[in-house]
């Protein structure tokens, strides 16, 4: 196995230790740049559907009165289009979700660097910035188009410069945009997780009879593997594993034995004999770990 | 063969009702605020919340299941978030953001608005200055589409008559909202631009001085300069300190990241944004006031005392309520 987190599959070069007031570690994960970036572009695409509608429907309403006392429509329409320009990130983050649209679906919400609460100033310094990194940039590229006076050298350099607001999340290690960096909050992996069954039925292990040396053979990071495994059912791993452990511990299948049988029977009593030992002192960390 | 189940999975057995109960309050809360809470569920929360918290500590330490672990990790930074992010109502907010945070906050960045005075100041003088020395100046600080006919070339009646139109009450409105979300946009954007170490948010605020400046040199030229600044002071004292104050907030962003002192650049430049962030929210609050008062009031005040007597008192009530000492230790300066 690589340095990956054998079962979220999360890099651990992501994980935070954020430490309650009771003491205890809730090992957050931040989220990745792919993940940032696919969380902005659903709020923009929702946006611009919005904006779309909205204005169709302001336009529709002009119509109707035909052009006649249409101030109010008007009015509706600038403010209609400031709020969800500038209103749509901040509301939604200060709503006990403390994500958009966008970061919901990916499961990502936005919290402040320090542990404590975050607070409305954090959330309007994050996202005014939006304008130098998102915008500005925006706005040059695409002046590149229209504008001929433009000098092609000055134009490199500002779509340069204000790139490096666009990129700035790249550089550093807790994958800060400008915005977060002033006002002191991450995005943080924040997703609804299921409580998964539990694959230690004893049941399982009713007609296999492991040894101890038999379960010697591996420590917990194998068992996790094994358990991601089992969660994935999928028939041709399930068969190549059972393969291998039967190689590795000695055993020989009878005629009817399932491979997905065997191994959450060893699952099973892996966990069991891994746990006991834990118990009094002794986690063994991986097959290698012989103390 | 029976076999004894796990202690592990027995100890999953017995708190699990407790989990899924805390999962189903974070749920609600989440969907639909708070309110979705009986009191007594109100209460109940943080006990689940620290017996959930307790439950990952016993199973980090004595259960190898990697996707009960998981479980509780998500489970108990969901509750951290809800119990530890809570915060006070919105009435509360509201009452102790105008009454405390935001003269704070403005008190806090004197330094940094006195700069941003002064760029401006500066601005409107230079634009002045060389608009009058040679009014071809005026096309290159303000450019014609902008001016609305309000250029060298215009005859004093014609000037006479826009700083007088009633505008016969029609749109009105429309032309308040449209400045008021103009203005904001950009006050946001002058803001932002500070995290750039400041220089692009002096630049924009001088620029916005001069063209302001070429405009009064316009006026002055024709004997207007009093009755110019009647009709601009009327709202333009509350949106000049407004764009002031966001300079000044891009200014203390910039500096904090370009100087941050003792502590550390991350630390400090988070500090900053906060003030910073605070005093935005005002600017925009204070631009749409201003924005009312152009659209409406300078179009249907159209004598010369009052619109003076309205700049200076919004003059004055601004200063006061930003720089005036307070009880419970409003002249404290954070910084």
């Amino acid at each position: 196995m690589s340095a990956r987190d054998p079962v979220s599959g999360a890099d651990p070069a992501l994980r935070r230790s954020l430490v309650t007031p009771e003491g205890v570690d809730l090992n957050l994960r931040i989220a990745d740049v792919g993940q940032r970036i696919g969380a902005f572009a659903i709020d923009v695409i929702i946006q611009n559907v919005i904006l779309t509608l909205f204005v169709i429907a302001c336009g529709l309403v002009i119509a109707a009165l035909k052009f006649k006392n249409v101030d109010h429509v008007a009015v509706i329409m600038f403010l209609g289009a400031f709020l969800l320009r500038n209103a749509w990130f901040i509301g939604f983050e200060l709503s006990p979700r403390g994500a958009t649209p966008g970061k919901r679906i990916l499961g990502l919400r936005v919290a402040s660097r320090d542990g404590g609460r975050l607070t409305a100033e954090a959330v309007i310094t994050r996202n005014a910035l939006r304008e130098v990194e998102f915008f500005l940039p925006i706005s040059f590229i695409f002046a590149a188009g229209g504008a001929k006076g433009f000098e092609s050298g000055l134009y490199l350099m500002l779509v340069l410069w204000t790139g490096i607001f666009l990129l700035f999340p790249l550089f550093n290690r807790d994958r800060l945009r400008a915005g977060d960096l002033m006002a002191g909050t991450w995005v943080v992996q924040a997703p609804r997780r299921r409580l998964l069954p539990d694959l230690s039925d004893a049941d399982a292990r009713s007609g296999f009879a492991f040894t101890d040396a038999h379960l010697d053979a591996y420590g917990v990071k194998e068992l996790h593997v094994l358990e991601q495994v089992l969660r994935n059912g999928d028939r041709k791993t399930l068969a190549a594993v059972a393969d291998r452990i039967r190689r590795k511990i000695g055993w020989t299948a009878d005629a009817y034995e399932r491979d997905d049988n065997f191994l959450a029977a060893y699952y099973a009593a892996l966990r069991s004999r891994l746990e006991q030992r834990m118990l009094l002192g002794h986690r063994r960390k991986d097959k290698f770990d012989r103390a | 063969m029976a076999q004894p189940q796990l202690k592990s999975h027995q100890f999953r057995t017995e708190r699990e009702w407790d989990w899924r109960r805390l999962e189903t309050l974070l749920g609600r809360v989440e969907s639909r605020g708070p309110k979705a809470l009986s009191d007594d569920e109100l209460l109940e929360a943080p006990v689940l919340y620290r017996a959930a918290l307790s439950s990952l500590s016993v199973a980090r330490a004595t259960s190898l299941d990697q996707g009960l672990i998981d479980y509780l990790e998500g489970l108990c930074a969901r509750g951290y978030f809800l119990i530890y992010g809570a915060r006070p109502r919105i009435a509360e907010r509201f009452v102790s953001f105008f009454a405390k945070t935001w003269p704070r906050a403005v008190l806090g960045l004197w330094k940094e608005t006195l700069v941003s005075a002064a760029i401006l100041a500066l601005g409107i003088l230079v634009g002045f200055l060389l608009v009058r020395g040679n009014p071809e100046w005026f096309y290159a600080i303000v450019g014609g589409d902008m001016s609305g006919g309000r250029d060298p070339t215009a005859s004093a009646q014609a000037l006479r008559q826009t700083l007088y139109d009633k505008g016969e009450g029609n749109g009105l409105s429309v032309f308040a909202a449209f400045l008021f979300t103009n203005n904001a946009q950009v006050s946001l954007f002058a803001f932002a631009l500070g995290f750039a170490f400041g220089i692009p948010t002096a630049m924009l605020i001088a620029m916005n001085g001069a063209s302001l400046g070429a405009m009064m040199a316009v006026f002055a030229a024709k004997g207007l300069a009093f009755e110019f600044t009647g009709w601009l002071a009327i709202h333009g004292v509350t949106e000049l300190f407004a764009i002031v104050l966001a300079g000044a907030a891009g200014f203390k962003i910039g500096l904090a990241v370009a100087f941050p002192g003792e502590k550390g650049r991350l630390d400090a430049a988070a500090e900053a944004g906060r003030v910073a962030g605070a005093v935005m929210a005002g600017v925009v609050l204070m631009l749409m006031f201003a924005g009312l008062l152009e659209g409406f009031g300078r179009q249907l005040i159209t004598s010369d005392v009052t619109r003076y007597s309205i700049a200076l008192a919004t003059g004055i009530i601004w200063l006061c309520y930003f720089y005036l000492p307070r009880k419970e230790g409003g002249l404290h300066v954070r910084s």
